[in-house]
Formats: C-alpha cells, structure tokens, sequence
C-alpha cells in the first residue's frame, strides 16, 4: 500500500506538513499556478539546466521544478541523518579494506572475486592511504520511502554524485518567492553547504600542503550535462574551475596555469571520471587529463575527490553487501535498509528473477539512470521476454529487485493538488569528519502511477524541508 | 653474474613537442638474486630520481619538460649482479592480492580457442602445468618479429599462430589466469645465452604463482624460467600496463620512438675499476 507522505490513513494532514497545507489554502490552486510559471522563469534565466549523475540527454533542456516541498518531521531526519552518516562511513572503510588488506574478504563476508576482478576496482589503488582515509568525500545515497517509519536505500553514489546545485537553487527560489514562508525559521536551512564542502576538501589536503590548502574543482569543460553545477559549485566556494588543459605536473605536485605563472594546486575536486583524469596512468586514448596527476597523487602531492576506484563501493553487485560491512566495520545494525536484490549471477537468482520478472524491477549491474531497467508490473509482456533474453546472455551484469511501493508527495497538478511518487538524494560530506546538510534532492516522478523519477524519464525536482521543532 | 646494461629510449619528432611527459619504470628493484649498482636513468641528459614504488612493487618516476624539443633520450644504464634462483623471484613486498592476478584484461581476454588451449596443458600440480603451458607457447606460437603489433591480443597470437615474447607472455598469462593460477606479465632485460643472439630490445617473460614456492619467472619464448640472465623491471597486468616507458606529448607530430638495449656480461676489469672508485 502506498504512503502518502502528506497524510495520515485516516486522510488527515501530517502534522509536519501543516504549513504547507495552510500555505496551498491560502495561496489557491490558480495563485500556485500562477507562482510556478514565474519560478519556471527564473530557471530559465539563471540557466539551471542539467541532467542528474549519469542520465545523459540534453544538457540544455530545462528539469521541470514543482513548487510544493517535500517535508521531514525533526523526528524523521535524525534517523535518516544517522542512517546516512552510518552508511557513508561504512563504504569508505570497506574502500580502504579493498585496496588494503581485504579483512571482509577473509572474512568470507564479500566474495574475493566480486571485488578484485570488478570493474570499478583500480589495481593502481592498492596499498595507498589517501588522505584521512577517505575515498568519497561526497557521498550521494539514494533513498525511498516505502512507509511511515521505513526508509531503504535504493543506491549508493560514491564518484561524483551531482544534483546538490538544484537542493541550493530550489531552496534559494522558494525564499525568494515566498519569503514569509521561512520567515518563521520553520524550516533548517542548507544554504552553507558550499562551505562545508569547501572545508571537507581543506580537511584532505595532502601531506605536501603545508599552507591553506588550495582547492580547484576540475571539470570535463563545458560540453558536460552536469557544467552548470561545476561552475555553479566552483563559485559559491569561491575557487577557481579547472579544464585538464589548465594543470600540468611536476616534480610531484600539481600546477595551475596562471596569467602570474604556475601555482600549485593542493586538492581537486574532480568531475571527471577516472578514466579521463591521467592519460598515462588509466585510459592511454584520452586526449583528456593531466599526465601524471594520478603518480602526483600517489606521491602526496595532491588529493583527488573523490579517490580513483571508489566507484567500487557503489557498484550494484556489491551493493548488496553494504549492510554486512556496517557490522563488520562499525559493529552496528543498519539503520537503513537494502532492498532485497537478486543477482542474476548466481544460480538460486536467475532461476527466481526468470520466473517472476514480470513482477521485478531488474537493472544492469553498471548501469545508472533508470536507462536499460525494466520495470516488471510496467512493461509489456514482450518487452519482458526480450529483457529476459538481455539476461540470459550475460546473467553476471544484471540485478533484480521487488517493485516497490514507493511514497507520495503533494505535487501540483492541472487543477488540484495530486499525489506523485518521489525518491531523495543527501549528499553527506567525508573528510576527517562528517557533515550532512539537513536537506537533499528530491526527486518526483511527474506522472501519475509513475515510478521512475530520473529527469530523463519525465521527472522533476522540488524543494525539501526539514522541519527544526 | 654481473650484468652491465644500456637501455636508450628515442622519441623523435618530427615538429617539436612544447610538452613532454614521460612515466618511467626502469628502476630494477633489489630482489633475492638481483642486486642493482650505480644504477641511473637521464632524460636528455637530467637525472630522473624520485623513484617510488607502484601498486605492484615496482619503481615508478615521472618526468616533465615542458621546453619545446625534437628529440627525447632516455637512457637507463647501471650494473646488475645476478644470482640464479631457478625462477623463484623473491625478496620484494608481497601484500597485493594474489586474486588481482587473475583479472583479465583486453589483451589478456581468453576467447574460447584460449580457454581450451589453457585445458590442454597437462600435469599433476599446478607447477608441472605451468612448465607443460609455457612449452606449449612457444610451440603453437612460433616466434616471428614483426608479425604482430603491440596492440595484438592473447586470443589473436594463439589464432595466428606465431608472435613475438609479448604474444608468448599475453597467451602465457592469459591461459594461467583461465586455470585459475595468479599472473602476470614482466618488463626486463635478458642477456642472451652463448651462441645465442643478441637481444637489442627489452624483452617480456611472464610470472606465476605457485603455492609454497610464490612467484615462478617463465620465459615462453625461450622455453625455460629465469636465470641469472635476466634483470626484471617491472610487471603488469598486460603489455600496456607494465609499459616501462609512457608518454605523452603536446604540440608534436610524427613521434619515431626507437628502443636500443645493449647488455653483456661485466667485463673483470670494469667492475675492478668502478669498485676502487667506490
């Protein structure tokens, strides 16, 4: 059964969305519609335009904003922020495991090969200590709601995840709108997320860094989906962004090109995948990259945010384990759940996912963005054999999971206020501490019935509170 | 033994590069059995130092120029006393997972011609299977320069039937892998036996690991495992990745890139006369 986020069963308002509730009373369906045409205005203006992490499609093409937040009790975030902040710590320990000693493979807990023959796993990695141990500064974590009191964790983003520019943005045009809306200091502000991130970055500076550490943020230029959020983000910390073309290495450090000549560069917080960063070290095709940036880095000489091969921690084979490696490492339960997931891989899950994918989500194990999924209960009974062919000729790169009744949000409709199913995305920062904005992305889906929330799919985005009382 | 070598690397262009950056890995490491003296890499005559170790043990350096050149010399050169420890290579840090030795890579990828191929290697023990698989390399893989290029894959020598040491060393870890037995692929230098002829390039041979005995060096291409006779660089996953030179060049075309290896045996009095220097 559905959770409707702003209702109680019996079809009462929940208390923490009583604000809102006055606000849609007060303000009127036709007033709100008319709100949302002038916010959609200054979108366009400001030019916030760009896909979420890995979604591809038109770089230039504007995400649809709803104007109703999406609201957390007080109650409710402490356990999302624990569960958060639990998982973060957990998934840079089992990275530091990986390309160490591999303790929770010894362990038996994690299968050797899934690790040392995966992917995402970087050979190049192995026995170095990056700075504070951290190998996701940013970690992203993509969660439903499935009940009152039942949050699950659909995936882990631990490369650069992105999206933290629209929970800024929203934010920033919904105070601007309706400025007696948090007038009251209701709602716990996010606006100091740039300078938090900006001080997890300082935190990792490299043992050569003897100084204020010197930030950058590295960007693939401005072709990328995700170039707004670069420059976006590179502003609000007041630090220079940086093309591959800009820095050169030498004697072990890394430099910034100048027009007062070389500066050396201390940390980068890179939105380039690993591939592309040093053309000597990984993928010699690149024309991309800085040529030995990732020896610099190897040297101490620089830190890179996030740390080559953490995308091994958000690999979806691996991803069933996260759950094991908060006991293993931290000694607790997992205050947030994993989904129960199928791995095709194995004899026991492909037998069951054949059998019942007409009633499964089933996803490629390094895919991302809700392209190449099949939505069981969703398709076509065609389209459902052809994807269980897709299985069948390589089960090892596909997952499945149950169809889940994900939560709704007030959303506003043609002439009412509907209700949409959503999912959210925290950001939590890892540098010698943590650090999580009360706040995130939230993502709907704008379609009735819907349950794929990807921009690219028809989704949209919306402010998120969290209540302070 | 002690071996006295010259390694010079030519990268020349043809308009000049207005930056150069090279990855060396030509520091051989001190092993049981391999003991470098007065060892020294130069490119265009500077001093390279900073060797640091990789992921896998070996030394690793990068060299930067950014004035504009035509021409690149790198020249590794030093003495290297030897010892023969019928193929077992130890003495150097072992902590990287035996497991990451089985990934196979593009190169290394076995299509289902190497997988039977890597079968067919009989023997009681893994050890005896892996003296059976590197004879039979060199056996269905004639050696013949020129007749691939460096980016040929395991899959494509076994199929064409003739290759040179990287093809052997490719096809070698590749089936090793297949059987499930950690490997991986060597850089070094390898003087060669008397009457045979003179390697001027560097060459590739291949280690394994065997329970008990750790890492074994197979050379496929000469059908036997290393002796006093090699001085082992560095190792990778394939070709590519235990590259001892890479670089990358901005501004330039037309790069000729020329190896010239001279190796032989120390003369008595050379060592004498660098040993009263000391």
């Amino acid at each position: 059964m559905t959770f409707s986020e702003m209702h109680e069963q019996d079809g009462a308002i929940r208390s923490c969305y009583a604000e809102v509730k006055r606000w849609i009373d007060e303000t009127g369906i036709d007033g709100l519609k008319g709100r949302m045409e002038e916010a959609e205005a200054i979108f366009r203006r400001i030019g916030i335009t760009f896909a979420v992490y890995g979604e591809g499609g038109d770089p230039e093409r504007l995400i649809p904003f709803d104007l109703l937040p999406r609201v957390f009790s007080r109650l409710e975030w402490e356990r999302l922020d624990q569960g958060i902040r639990q998982r973060a710590q957990a998934l840079n320990a089992f990275l530091y495991d990986a390309y160490h000693r591999g303790e929770i493979l010894r362990a038996g807990l994690i299968p050797q090969d899934l690790v040392y023959q995966n992917e995402a796993f970087r050979p190049e990695m192995i026995g170095f200590d990056p700075p504070g141990r951290v190998y996701s500064h940013i970690v992203g974590i993509d969660i439903v709601r499935t009940g009152p009191d039942k949050f699950e964790v659909l995936e882990d983003n631990c490369r650069t995840p992105s999206g933290v520019s629209y929970m800024l943005e929203n934010r920033e045009i919904m105070t601007r709108m309706f400025p007696g809306l948090f007038s009251k200091g209701l709602v716990t502000p996010v606006d100091n997320y740039p300078a938090l991130l900006l001080r997890t970055l300082k935190e990792v500076a490299p043992p050569a860094c003897k100084r204020d550490p010197v930030v950058v943020l590295l960007t693939p230029g401005s072709l990328n989906s995700a170039y707004y959020e670069h420059s976006f983000l590179a502003d609000l910390m007041g630090i220079e962004l940086v093309e591959p073309v800009d820095l050169f290495v030498d004697n072990d450090r890394v430099w910034m090109k100048t027009t007062a000549g070389p500066r050396a560069v201390d940390v980068i917080y890179r939105r380039i995948d690993d591939d592309y960063l040093d053309p000597l070290a990984f993928r010699p095709d690149s024309l991309l990259g800085v040529p030995g940036l990732f020896h610099a880095y190897r040297a101490g000489g620089v830190t890179l945010c996030s740390a080559p091969g953490a995308g091994l921690a958000d690999d979806k084979a691996i991803y069933v384990y996260v759950p094991e490696m908060i006991r293993f490492y931290l000694g607790e339960e997992p205050i947030l759940s994993n989904i129960p997931t199928w791995q095709c891989g194995t004899e026991a899950g492909l037998a069951y996912v054949l059998e019942h994918l007409g009633e499964l989500v089933a996803k490629e194990v390094h895919g991302s963005g809700g392209y190449g999924m099949l939505i069981g209960p969703q398709a076509s009974p065609e389209a459902v054999a052809a994807y269980a062919d897709r299985i069948r000729a390589n089960p090892g790169g596909f997952i499945a999971q149950p169809t889940l009744a994900l939560s709704t949000v007030p959303t506003l409709g043609v002439s009412t206020v509907v209700q949409r199913h959503a999912d959210f995305r925290p950001f939590c920062l890892v540098g010698k501490q943590m650090r999580l904005v009360a706040g995130g992305l939230t993502r709907v889906a704008l379609t009735e019935g819907s349950l794929v929330v990807n921009s690219s799919q028809g989704g949209g985005v919306k402010d998120t509170w969290v209540l302070r009382d | 033994m002690e071996l006295t070598v010259r390694h010079q690397t030519t990268y020349r262009y043809e308009t000049p590069a207005s930056q150069v950056a090279l990855l060396l890995r030509l520091q051989p490491a001190l092993l049981d059995g391999q003991i470098p003296h007065q060892w020294a890499v130069t490119v265009n005559g500077v001093a390279v130092q900073n060797f640091r170790p990789n992921a896998f043990g070996d030394g690793e350096a990068f060299h930067h120029q950014r004035a504009a050149v035509d021409e690149v010399l790198i020249v590794a050169s030093g003495r290297v006393e030897t010892r023969d420890q019928h193929g077992v290579v130890s003495g150097f840090r072992q902590d990287v997972p035996l497991r990451v030795f089985l990934r196979q890579t593009r190169l290394t990828h076995p299509d289902a011609a190497v997988m039977a191929f890597a079968h067919s290697a009989g023997g009681e023990d893994n050890l005896s299977r892996l003296h059976a698989l590197s004879a039979l390399v060199g056996n269905v893989v004639g050696y013949s320069a020129g007749s691939t290029s460096a980016a040929s894959t395991a899959a494509e020598a076994l199929a064409q039937g003739k290759g040179v040491c990287q093809d052997h060393a490719h096809l070698f870890v590749s089936a090793a892998r297949t059987l499930g037995i950690p490997a991986r692929y060597v850089v070094g230098y390898l003087m060669a036996q008397e009457g045979g002829q003179a390697l001027r390039e560097t060459h590739a041979w291949s280690e394994a690991w065997v329970d008990g005995l750790g890492w074994i060096g197979f050379d496929s291409t000469n059908g036997l495992c290393v002796t006093d006779h090699y001085v082992r660089l560095c190792c990778g996953l394939d070709a590519h990745d235990a590259a001892p030179v890479r670089g990358s060049v901005v501004g330039a075309t037309a790069i000729t890139i020329r190896a010239d290896v001279m190796i032989s045996e120390t003369e008595p009095n050379a060592a004498q006369q660098t040993q009263q220097q000391q």
